[in-house]
């Protein structure tokens, strides 16, 4: 028996109790998608949920990724004394993470359901997100001051590279 | 200049005719040469020769230790963002199918209908405490927005996962991976199905809830499988490490954790742009930024100003109707007429039907209760309601015992014009027809002439413009 175990385990790469986790979940998706063979939104439902992988791995990564390594670049060649690049980094991700979760209030998609549910408009919100990123760009900006001048009177918080 | 440094004082001992002591640096690696890397070493599954000509058909470019280069990638790290989501999206899961529940599947009125085995258990949703239901989707849809940051920081950490050649090296792996298909899938499906949701925007074109549902069930297929398979390895990596020591190491003392078979760490890392706890930093900063712009549609009062983005961080104004409004009367298409002097409730029983005047209800006894509306998109508002308790409408109705309640509107057209309530919603001292709020007569948003408000109740079941309230006992 524990030969058998040992030579499965080999073979398969993996204990027989992954095989049977992973054969139980792909049953209960099978499932799913079965009940909702009768249901017009289905071939939909496929499409969004294997978009939304597709999109984040080869798409919003890729794209932030590679905005990052530019920004590392730009680091090394302007090196100062105090390092920016995370000055940078956190209000672009700030203002990257705001327009992803609230894109639909701030480009006024769905405008009629959203009239509908609330008898008000979208109208403020591209406005408020524009000055909420001014805002941290500001809030950034201003502590990198800070450590700026904290560095040359004090001569703390110098980056050691 | 560092290095000249070290060659300059390796030159020194030499000329003493000392050998240089091992300093830390002079051991770093370099560049050019990759050390001895363990994933490319692990074994081949069955049939060994195939993944073994898998592995050497690589496609140029994909080497490991050339596009990975972040030094803070590791097992520790991606064990602590795990570890946070071990915790926090079984919540996010159990609140959402809670409120399946709450919706009354027992009444077929909690979507999707057809479910088949994937029933939950139905209970009778409490009526104590009132703000139950706010609590409830409070935590799903604030702790689920909160976690966005948290999940795409998992995400990155393990992106190189995703790229690795070979792509697997048994059967076992390609399950594994599929599998993981079920639970990356699955989160992001819900994630992104219900940020649109509490945004009003339904580009997707499929039903919003059949989606949230199923989709649930698919992510709990994949999470169930990949906590089950790795939750001894997140074991050890957080033992590998002591948050504590992390939090105090500084970004020019960040080094990367060991290079091991899990294929997260890079090769041949670059230098730090940021500590470990600047990620861990910079990923918590994410998730207070989107808490704190979303949980004022929570608590409502002055902090729903600070919900700067979300629909229900809006001000309607400062009057006694000036607030959250779900479902315009003008959407509902409510007709003025059908709302003005000639409007009559009816209440049905087994026992006949009775037709009651607005001015006839105000004469009945009044109660007033403090109680929250909380819709199912995560923001409730609280108001002082007055009316007649639906149980002492039952008591006129010949039921005073009743097992159920079914509320109708005027509305001819929405998927929520009637609501059945259960005994307990029905006879709470606090479950009204209410026909004011704050002192002054209900605004048509808000359901004038009467509309009904039971404590804890999912927001869209405290049917408005009611035209008849049928009360069974059976």
């Amino acid at each position: 028996m524990r030969v058998l175990f040992r030579w499965f385990s080999r073979a398969y790469g993996a204990g027989p109790h992954q095989l049977l986790l992973v054969l139980g979940a792909f049953a209960l998706t099978a499932y799913v998608v079965v009940l909702l063979g009768p249901d017009s939104g289905l071939t939909r439902m496929v499409v969004w949920f294997l978009a939304a992988v597709v999109l984040h791995d080869l798409l919003l990564f890729p794209v932030y990724a590679g905005a990052d390594r530019l920004l590392r670049a730009g680091a090394r060649r302007g090196r100062t004394v105090v390092g920016w690049i995370n000055h940078v980094r956190m209000p672009v991700l700030g203002s990257a993470l705001l327009l992803l979760v609230f894109l639909p209030g701030i480009i006024r998609q769905g405008e009629f359901t959203y009239y509908a549910a609330t008898g008000q408009t979208q109208q403020p919100f591209l406005g408020r997100w524009l000055l909420l990123t001014a805002g941290m760009f500001a809030l950034s900006a201003s502590w990198y001051l800070v450590r700026v001048v904290r560095s040359r009177y004090l001569d703390v918080g110098r980056d050691v590279n | 200049m560092c290095r000249a440094a070290v060659f300059q004082l390796d030159v020194t001992y030499r000329a003493v005719g000392a050998s240089p002591p091992q300093l830390a640096s002079s051991r770093a690696v370099p560049r050019e040469e990759t050390p001895r890397d363990p994933w490319e070493e692990l074994d081949f599954g069955f049939p060994a020769g195939a993944w073994r000509a898998l592995a050497r058909l690589r496609p140029a470019g994909v080497r490991r230790s050339r596009i990975w280069r972040s030094p803070l990638r590791g097992p520790w790290l991606t064990s602590m963002l795990g570890a946070v989501l071990l915790v926090t999206l079984p919540l996010v899961t159990i609140t959402g199918l809670l409120s399946y529940i709450a919706y009354g599947p027992q009444f077929g009125q909690a979507f999707p209908r057809e479910v088949g085995w994937l029933r939950l258990p139905a209970f009778d949703w409490p009526t104590s405490p009132a703000w139950l239901y706010v609590l409830n989707q409070g935590t799903h849809v604030i702790l689920g927005l909160v976690l966005i940051p948290v999940v795409l920081a998992k995400l990155w950490s393990v992106v190189p996962k995703l790229f690795e050649w070979p792509p697997a090296r048994s059967p076992a792996k390609i399950l594994e991976r599929l599998a993981l298909l079920l639970l990356v899938g699955g989160v992001l499906f819900e994630i992104v199905t219900g940020v649109l949701n509490i945004q009003y925007d339904y580009v997707f074109g499929f039903s919003f809830y059949t989606a949230h549902y199923f989709g649930a069930w698919v992510f709990i297929a994949g999470f169930v499988v990949h906590v089950a398979l790795k939750i001894p390895h997140m074991l050890a990596a957080l033992r590998s490490r002591s948050l504590r020591s992390e939090l105090r190491t500084t970004r020019a003392e960040t080094r990367p954790e060991p290079l091991d078979e899990t294929g997260l760490v890079a090769a041949a890392p670059a230098a730090p742009t940021m500590s470990r706890r600047g990620a861990l930093g910079l990923v918590g900063a994410g998730s207070l930024l989107l808490g704190v712009l979303s949980i004022g549609q929570v608590v409502g009062g002055p902090a729903r100003r600070a919900a700067l983005l979300l629909p229900r961080g809006r001000s309607y104004g400062s009057g006694p109707n000036d607030f959250q409004v779900n479902r315009t009367a003008e959407a509902a298409g409510i007709d003025p007429a059908d709302t003005g002097e000639d409007w009559r409730l009816v209440l049905r029983s087994p026992n006949g039907t009775m037709r009651f005047s607005r001015r006839e209800l105000l004469g009945m006894p009044q109660h007033t209760a403090t109680l929250p509306i909380a819709c199912v998109e995560g923001w409730a508002t609280t108001q002082r309601w007055s009316g007649v308790r639906l149980r002492e409408l039952a008591v006129l109705a010949g039921v005073p015992e009743p097992s159920w309640a079914r509320v109708s509107s005027i509305e001819t057209v929405g998927a929520f014009r009637a609501a059945t309530l259960q005994a307990n919603q029905v006879l709470d001292p606090d479950a009204l027809l209410a026909l004011r709020v704050n002192d002054v007569d209900l605004a048509m948003d808000h359901g004038y002439p009467a509309r009904a408000i039971v404590p804890a109740l999912p927001g869209v079941h405290n049917t408005k413009w009611v035209r008849d309230i049928e009360f069974g006992s059976d």
